[in-house]
């Protein structure tokens, strides 16, 4: 049984004529590690939104069709109760920091205190997710004297720490470094695997290739194409809306325009697919010569 | 107008020592990129050079003139700044009075002040959301409203902190073709990025920045294939300087065409 689905969804932001989302449908397995990605106002935040229980009830407008995590519906929910059951880290990771406490262990600990975890397990969990998100040595730091991903990185730490059953994610390395942002992929990659079901809006599809279950992408509003990652990150219709490629879709391409690459051969979107399918062809010339 | 960095140091209230003796020199009309892990001292570094922080050691140079000695609001002249966040930097009711409000205060006549806007919300098309509040815009247009605001201020040196977040191909496409066209009147761009595929396509020059150092300083080229160096400071190389690595390409590449180029004649040899 699909631990998220959504059935008709479509919502209207306050004094909007045009649905921000439109009849989405949407089921997500225990454990499924979903990439969403789209243009800039193809609706990724406010599904965001939507399955954190934002919308409603913090955003009002109007929401059609029912969004439900194991069973229960986010209109029959309030927004503290949804919120233990599905965390979000929002876009934009200024502002994120609660204005309540002085260092960056506090304020990643701050949820479990407030939701009376025993002393003991709460620090060994906040010194977990520090050592997880690549902070342990700002600890002691102020939250408000950190560098832009430093305080991304404090924003992920203090949602990931609280173990939600839903991960939402939107963006969440936007400011990270390269290393970082494929180290933050690795860590959500086992966390789906402990069973954590995740939901990530992203631009960045090297990592996205190699890290998720399936891709949903987002198009004014609707889902314009799903799958797994490799069949909808290649999808010609992708580049004609102006969505991202990684550089080794686009290289694939220019060589297949120069009838370099086998039409048969699968376009590549991650490093190791782009190697072998360019070492192939190394090896498919170097035996056609005398 | 040249840039001038000399043995700069700077260490914050809290005493997080972020830049320790950075020497650099960047001639007017260059392209540069600054990439490096967070907490590298990116921002804080660009923030020496029109002003908002003063060096702890050292000094910087804004062609003649030593940043100890004048005022951020005069340096404005010289050094337009776009912040990484920019909801630090937006405070107006609408984008085009965003747009106007630095020009304005850099004293230009009505007339140029004019162009100078229009020509700021042609170059980021933002001219359709010229009377929307900046707030009622997502943050990936609140950031192209905070690079407009810069655009218009027509100073010869612009510095863009972390522009591409967030931003779809079309917009990271629309500041490469600004960065180009910045480029040809003769600016001098100075731009901090993770996105290394963005930095290898559009920029000439490279900046590494590690703990508070230059680790590399020079072309593209020279410094996007230095696996192991980029490494210290949590940098991958380009997807298609990967490519070309794990390749054994014997050239360091940084686009798909000069990949293929380089690729093609290898494979003939
Ligand atoms: N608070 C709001 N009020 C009215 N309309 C909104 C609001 N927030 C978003 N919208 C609109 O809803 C649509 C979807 O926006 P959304 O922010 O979900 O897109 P996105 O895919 O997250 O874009 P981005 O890549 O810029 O973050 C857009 O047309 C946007 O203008
Ligand atoms: N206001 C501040 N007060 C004290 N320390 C600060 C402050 N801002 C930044 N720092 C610290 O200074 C160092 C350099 O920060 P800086 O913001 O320059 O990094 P950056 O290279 O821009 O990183 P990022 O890629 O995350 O934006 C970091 O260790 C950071 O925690
Ligand atoms: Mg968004
Ligand atoms: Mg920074």
């Amino acid at each position: 049984m699909p631990v998220v689905r959504l059935q008709q969804v479509t919502y209207y932001y306050p004094l909007t004529e045009t649905p921000a989302l439109q009849d989405i449908n949407l089921e997500i397995e225990e454990g499924e590690f979903i990439a969403v990605i789209g243009p800039n106002g193809a609706g990724k935040s406010t599904l965001c939104y939507t399955l954190a229980g934002f919308i409603p009830h913090f955003y009002k407008g109007e929401l059609q069709g029912t969004v439900e995590v194991d069973g229960r519906s986010t209109q029959d929910s309030n927004l503290s109760d949804w919120v233990l059951r599905v965390g979000l880290v929002f876009q934009n990771p200024f502002n994120q920091i609660s204005g309540a406490k002085y260092t960056v262990f506090e304020e990643v600990a701050f949820g479990l205190e407030n939701r009376g975890v025993p002393r003991n397990e709460m620090i060994q969990r906040v010194e977990e997710v520090l050592e997880m998100t690549g902070i342990a040595d700002l600890a002691a730091r102020s939250p408000y004297s950190l560098s832009g991903g430093q305080q991304q990185r404090v924003a992920l730490a203090s949602i990931l720490v609280m173990q939600p059953k839903v991960l939402v994610l939107d963006e969440p390395t936007s400011q990270m470094d390269p290393i970082g942002t494929r180290e933050v992929f690795g860590v959500i990659r086992k966390m789906a695997q402990k069973g954590m079901t995740v939901v990530m809006a992203e631009h960045k599809m090297e990592w996205i290739a190699q890290f998720a279950d399936r891709v949903i992408a987002l198009w004014e509003g609707k889902i314009f194409l799903e799958g797994k990652p490799q069949q909808v990150l290649t999808d010609e219709r992708l580049a004609e809306k102006g969505f991202g490629v990684s550089r080794y879709t686009t290289t694939a391409r220019l060589a297949l325009s120069r009838g370099l690459w086998q039409a048969e051969r699968p376009l590549p979107v991650t490093l190791e697919e782009a190697v072998s399918g360019f070492a192939a062809i190394r090896n498919g010339q170097s035996k056609g010569k005398p | 107008m040249n840039i001038c960095v000399e043995n700069l140091s700077f260490r914050y209230p809290n005493g997080v020592l972020a830049l320790q003796g950075v020497s650099l020199e960047i001639a007017s009309g260059e392209q540069v990129a600054i990439i490096g892990q967070n907490g590298a001292g990116k921002t804080t570094l660009v923030k020496h050079l029109n002003g908002l922080l003063q060096p702890t050691e050292g000094r910087v140079l804004i062609g003649d003139w030593d940043t100890r000695k004048y005022s951020v609001a005069k340096l404005a002249q010289r050094v337009g700044y776009v912040f990484q966040n920019p909801d630090e930097q937006l405070f107006t009711k609408t984008v085009a009075e965003e747009i106007a409000f630095g020009p304005r205060n850099l004293g230009y006549s009505k007339e140029r002040l004019q162009t100078l806007v229009e020509d700021a919300l042609q170059l980021t098309q933002l001219q359709a959301m010229r009377s929307a509040n900046p707030y009622d815009l997502s943050p990936t247009w609140r950031k192209m409203v905070a690079i407009a605001s810069i655009l218009a201020m027509d100073t010869p040196i612009l510095i863009f902190d972390e522009p591409t977040t967030g931003q779809d191909a079309a917009s990271v496409g629309r500041l490469a073709t600004i960065i180009a066209e910045l480029k040809q009147r003769g600016k001098t761009v100075i731009t901090i990025t993770h996105d290394i595929d963005f930095c290898a396509e559009n920029f000439g020059r490279v900046i590494v920045m590690g703990n508070g150092q230059v680790l590399l300083d020079g072309s593209a080229k020279e410094v996007l294939g230095q696996e192991a160096i980029l490494a210290q400071t949590f940098v991958d190389p380009p997807q298609i300087t990967r490519l070309g690595l794990r390749l054994g390409l014997t050239e360091v590449v940084c686009t798909p065409q000069e990949f293929l180029d380089v690729f093609e004649t290898q494979c003939a040899a």
